[in-house]
């Protein structure tokens, strides 16, 4: 490099060579002399090339300088740089020259030189500080603006492409390598939330600068603007860089045709492989689907990436953005006559995916959430006469994906696969019939719901002014005569009110006023069972069911003569009115039954379970009483209220005849309560335990029956039959039942049972770990967990080490592996649990 | 948390027999008791002594049949009674006597009650009952046993049998008017001396079974056998309006009162149960529930006594429970 440049300078002009002449005798100058103002002169001499407005230098010169000497001379500069050397002049003056020149020079070199310095550098030290300094005033005074400004102006020539390509990446790393360099030393303005916020605002300075020079008729590159652009988003910095680009583009291009052509540009110019990180970034930060296409334009039409970048990638293989960037993106191709096309293709895909039966099986929740937002914004992004030609279209993949979503065991699933299919039927049906399902409403659901109901008027407030609002007023005079005299007669009534209310007369409590019944209720369980099977009275029937339960609690041994059949009876029996809380009341008397006479039922319950000719509703009720059933045989307090019955209710008439009037006032609890009072306030105590509040207890009843309910569940689950097949497509059932005995397990805690029953879940679960469905898999996590809760640990590692080690790594794969959320969450807890009771063993043990 | 209800003040037991009608007598001179009386199915009218809370007369004038209307002239130590045996009585039960002095055949086999209006002069009094025809109502007068006028809706109007009569005089001193409850569920309001149609108002889609006039308020009710309870005015023009309607939870209703205060309306329901109502505003304002049968009806004291308002209802149950609801307002 050297050579060479020694050999253009023999070549060159006389004049030329003065320059040279200048800066060798102050390069040798500088290395040779102590002397302070000996150096100052030199360094004046050489700093006449770079402000010539006041001087004399001829504009060749100074050209040749800034090319050819000036970063050799900074160099040299900066290897002088220790603080004896800039001490050699008083106040500062040294210093102060030294600076200038990284400060007026030509910018890129400047700042080149120093960055390549700073990086050079070995270990902090006084002229890495120094240099920082200088840096931090060359970005402060807004030099980087003039950087890029000079290079835009470049007609790219092919050879500095080169410094093109080293500038770029300085300026983009410069907080890596300054905070590589400098440690916890570094300036502020070098941390990545202050410095790329700050190249944002200067190549906003750029961009106007080009503005300007575009009107003026001199033409700009912006290539070198977009590669910036590029390389920050790609360093993953888009929310700093375009958190302030966007705003104040979006204000620029507001009215201006030339700066929407350059933001246009400016996206254009963007390397392929920094536009994923662009457009991904720019529809996160624009504030809505009207900005995003000021900024864009056509891009996703001209540019293969961009396109996609956003009709695949953002909407089918990834699913991290929130709904209102899904809604800018879906806007954005629906304002376009030209992008619409692609919305249409879009909503092909995306409908593609919704309704993949592999896609809803295998892919997470979270992801399937997203598509059928995607789609349901399309949807109302869509015209009718759009409608019209993919309604065949809409139609068969509506039918194949509804199908599948409906199948799913996760009612979210099923949920989104509802309203989806509701909205495209809808849409493709004006006017007859559409399809309407029924679930709950919930956070999901009216999120999903509030996407449909948008219209895209609505979604995307008018660029410019503010949205006309309809004076009050004039809603007020457009009332219809109806209305009008409506109005008037609520008046009178008013009126009418004021002068004549029944204010004055209280209310006595009309809680009791119900509809009349004119059946009588049975007294008899017998009379309960004749009169819901055989009985026409439907309202016989209605009062039977409502007081069964409680007669059932009540005569518990006329119950268990009839357990079995009244068990029947409850199971087959079908809703024949339209009553209020038909399931829960039969649900109720089945519990109570199955608690009165536990070993009987609970055979017949799980025997039918497996039996023919039930339906899968049926067969679910099974496994909630038999839950029901354990949870109340479990727990010691409902022994205590099967025992004690409510104290009898005192008739008026038979109340002897008070003595005296007095002590009739103090009911028999409150004098006890008053007694207990004053022996309280006269009582002194010394130290006073903890209060003890009285824990119900008693034996667990649940001990002697937990088998008959547990066993016959898991036994026959491999056999199908011909309208039940577990293992096949009622897996919603098989979900159930896994659900049902991991609860029964939970409830055997304490029971000499729970060893052998922690076994058998234990192969139970181990024979279903691979199925597909992630509900089914739910429900075996959550039994792995009831098992460690409720075998005894050292039974557990003693009888059971293989099966658990087994489990154990199962878990861990599942954690790492699992599509499903809850599922991974679930393992999780299970692996916590089992490392607990590993601890407490180890602890227990030593 | 509003009260729950009071219960009933004390209950008259004794009737053997469901109580169809009742009717209080406490304007009497001071030195004789408040008196209700009440006519069974049996065809017995009792005379309750409200001090003694027992029965003091029994009387037994309609043959055994039921009798569904019992009412004193006041002042005359008059009763009259309607029964099913197609006879009003007339008793002087002046001085103890217990035995019928007059009657008047009647040719209607419904069960619409009468209605009476004393007039100014001294024993004059006009009432009206059901007539001979399907849908005639005939007024006499009394106790001439002269027929005044028959009032038959034109042919056309299919309103059926006559249910519940009122007959009212209005403050502004023009004659006589009539309000008609008929079976097809309207209301007819009739000008006893012009023999004419004033208004018919349609209001229930069952037959009214019971209807009361406010005539200070120009105001009255009516209630059928549906779930509803109709309030309608009557305006300086003699036309009907309903002014409001209010829902009940059961259907049926055997009887309306309206206080003589004009402050409470009482209904009798099917349902067992005493509804009371602010009559005002119609402001529901308890649920009596003591009977375990159909109340057949409901009877309000006079205001003899300030604070001693009493309510009576007559049930099927063989009872008669009497209230003490609102008596200090």
């Amino acid at each position: 490099m050297a050579s060479n440049q020694a050999l253009i300078l023999n070549t060159m002009d006389p004049e030329l060579s003065e320059v040279r002449h200048t800066v060798q005798e102050a390069l040798h100058t500088l290395s040779s002399s102590k002397d302070g103002v000996q150096i100052s002169e030199a360094l004046r001499s050489v700093k006449v090339y770079l402000d010539g407005m006041k001087n004399p230098v001829l504009p060749r010169e100074r050209e040749e300088f800034s090319k050819i000497y000036f970063s050799t001379f900074l160099r040299c500069l900066v290897s002088k740089l220790s603080p004896d050397w800039l001490e050699l002049l008083p106040a500062g003056q040294l210093e102060e020259l030294w600076d200038s020149f990284f400060l007026e020079g030509p910018a890129d070199q400047a700042f080149l030189v120093l960055i390549e310095s700073i990086i050079v550098t070995v270990g902090l030290s006084y002229p890495l500080m120094k240099m920082a300094q200088v840096l931090s005033r060359f970005l402060k005074m807004g030099r980087l603006a003039e950087l890029m400004w000079e290079m835009c102006q470049q007609k790219v020539p092919r050879g500095s492409s080169l410094l093109q390509e080293t500038l770029l990446s300085k300026v983009v790393c410069l907080p890596d390598h300054l905070s590589n360099q400098m440690k916890e030393q570094s300036l502020p303005l070098f941390f990545p939330q202050n410095y790329f916020p700050l190249l944002g605002e200067e190549m906003i300075q750029v961009l106007q600068r080009i503005s300007d020079s575009l009107r003026g008729g001199s033409d700009c590159s912006i290539f070198f603007l977009s590669q910036i652009l590029a390389k920050v988003c790609i360093h993953g910095r888009q929310k700093e860089i375009l958190g302030v680009l966007v705003p104040r583009l979006t204000e620029l291009t507001q009215a201006d045709c030339i700066w929407q052509r350059l933001s246009w540009r400016l996206m254009e110019s963007v390397p392929d492989r920094g536009m994923e990180a662009v457009v991904s970034g720019l529809i996160q930060e624009a504030p809505g689907d009207r900005v995003l296409s000021r900024l864009l334009g056509n891009l996703v039409m001209k540019n293969k990436k961009a396109q996609f970048v956003v009709t695949r990638k953002c909407l089918l293989l990834q699913y991290r953005y929130s709904t209102e960037v899904l809604q800018n993106l879906l806007g954005y191709l629906a304002l376009d006559s030209h992008r619409r096309t692609l919305l249409l293709q879009v909503l092909k895909d995306l409908l593609e995916t919704w309704g993949s039966s592999s896609a809803v099986k295998h892919s997470p929740v979270e992801q399937q959430l997203y598509v059928s937002k995607a789609i349901l914004i399309c949807l109302s992004h869509l015209k009718e006469s759009e409608i019209d030609h993919i309604r065949e279209e809409l139609l068969t993949a509506m039918m194949g994906g509804v199908q599948c979503h409906i199948e799913s065991s996760l009612p979210q699933v099923r949920h989104v696969g509802m309203i989806v299919a509701e909205t495209i039927s809808s849409r493709i049906h004006l006017e007859g019939p559409h399809l309407k399902f029924q679930y709950e409403e919930n956070k999901l659901t009216r999120e999903l719901l509030s996407l449909v109901n948008l219209k895209p008027a609505a979604a995307s407030p008018p660029a410019s002014g503010s949205p006309v609002v309809p004076a009050p007023a004039a809603q007020a005079d457009c009332l219809s005569p109806e209305g009008k005299a409506h109005q008037e007669e609520e008046k009178d009534k008013g009126s009418d009110s004021d002068l004549d209310s029944d204010d004055e007369l209280v209310p006595y409590d009309m809680s009791r006023d119900k509809e009349l019944k004119n059946a009588k209720a049975p007294v008899y369980i017998r009379d309960c069972l004749e009169a819901l099977t055989s009985s026409e009275d439907v309202e016989r029937w209605e009062v039977t069911l409502q007081v069964l339960e409680s007669l059932i609690r009540r005569s518990p041994a006329a119950t268990k003569e009839v357990s079995a059949e009244l068990a029947k009876v409850l199971l087959h029996l079908e809703e024949k009115t339209c009553m209020e809380g038909f399931e829960m009341l039969r649900q109720r008397a089945l519990v109570a039954v199955t608690v009165t006479e536990p070993v009987q039922v609970a055979q017949y319950l799980t025997s039918q379970f497996y039996a023919m000719n039930y339906s899968l509703r049926q067969r679910m009720d099974i496994l909630d009483v038999l839950v029901l059933a354990a949870q109340e045989l479990s727990s010691p307090r409902s022994l205590e209220k099967a025992k004690i019955p409510g104290p009898p209710e005192p008739g008026v008439q038979l109340l002897p005849a008070p003595l005296t009037p007095q002590s009739n006032k103090v009911p028999s609890d409150d004098w006890r309560r008053i007694v207990e009072e004053r022996i309280k306030n006269k009582t002194r105590r010394f130290a006073k335990g903890s209060s003890r509040s009285s824990t119900a207890n008693g034996p667990n009843k649940f001990n002697s029956v937990v088998g008959y309910f547990f066993f016959p569940l898991i036994e026959r689950f491999d056999r199908p039959l011909v309208t039940f097949d577990l293992l096949g497509e009622d897996s919603l059932v098989l979900g159930r039942l896994v659900h049902t005995v991991g609860i029964l397990m939970y409830f055997a805690i304490n029971t000499t049972a729970a060893v052998p029953m922690g076994k058998a879940l234990l192969e139970f679960v181990w024979t279903l770990r691979f199925h597909t469905d992630a509900y089914v898999r739910q429900g075996l996590l959550y039994s792995i967990s009831s098992i460690l809760w409720s075998v005894p640990a050292e039974r557990l590692l003693g009888d059971l080490t293989d099966e658990l080690l087994e489990t154990r790594s199962w878990l861990a794969a599942v954690t790492e592996n699992d599509p499903d959320e809850d599922c991974r969450k679930l393992a999780m807890q299970a692996l916590l649990l089992m490392e607990k009771l590993k601890d407490r063993l180890q602890i227990g043990s030593s | 948390m509003a009260l729950p209800p009071p219960p009933p003040r004390f209950v008259l037991r004794g009737s053997q027999s469901a109580v169809n009608t009742l009717h209080f007598s406490c304007r009497s001179e001071a030195d004789s008791p408040p008196l209700l009386f009440s006519g069974s199915l049996s065809g017995l009218i009792h005379v309750w002594n409200l001090q003694t809370r027992r029965v003091d007369t029994t009387l037994d004038g309609h043959a055994g049949q039921s009798v569904y209307w019992v009412k004193i002239l006041e002042g005359q130590h008059l009763l009259l009674s309607q029964g099913r045996d197609l006879k009003l009585c007339l008793w002087d039960l002046a001085e103890g006597r217990n035995a019928p002095v007059d009657s008047l055949s009647l040719d209607s086999v419904g069960f619409c009650k009468g209605s009476v209006l004393t007039e100014g002069t001294q024993g004059c009094w006009l009432l009206a009952v059901p007539g001979k025809g399907m849908d005639e109502v005939q007024v006499l007068d009394m106790p001439s046993k002269t027929s005044v006028c028959t009032l038959k809706p034109e042919a056309g109007a299919k309103a059926g049998m006559p249910m519940c009569l009122e007959l009212w005089k209005p403050p502004s001193g023009s004659g006589p008017l009539l309000l008609a409850g008929y079976e097809d569920g309207s209301v007819i309001l009739w000008n006893v001396s012009e023999r004419r149609m004033l208004s018919r108002l349609s209001c229930h889609k069952e037959p009214v079974m019971s209807l009361d006039f406010d005539s200070g308020r120009a105001k009255g009710v009516s209630g059928s056998s549906e779930k509803v309870l109709c309030v309608w005015s009557l305006d300086e023009h003699h036309s009907l309006k309903v002014c409001r309607t209010q829902e009940l939870t059961n259907p049926g209703i055997a009887d309306v009162a309206i206080r003589p205060d004009g402050k409470i309306l009482a209904t009798a329901g099917w349902d067992h149960r005493i509804r009371l109502f602010g009559w005002k505003q119609l402001k529901p304002l308890a649920v009596l529930d003591y009977h375990s049968a159909a109340v057949h009806c409901v009877a309000f004291s006079d205001p003899g006594r300030p604070g001693e308002q009493l309510l009576a209802g007559g049930s099927k149950d063989q009872r008669i429970s009497i209230w003490s609801v609102y008596s200090q307002t």
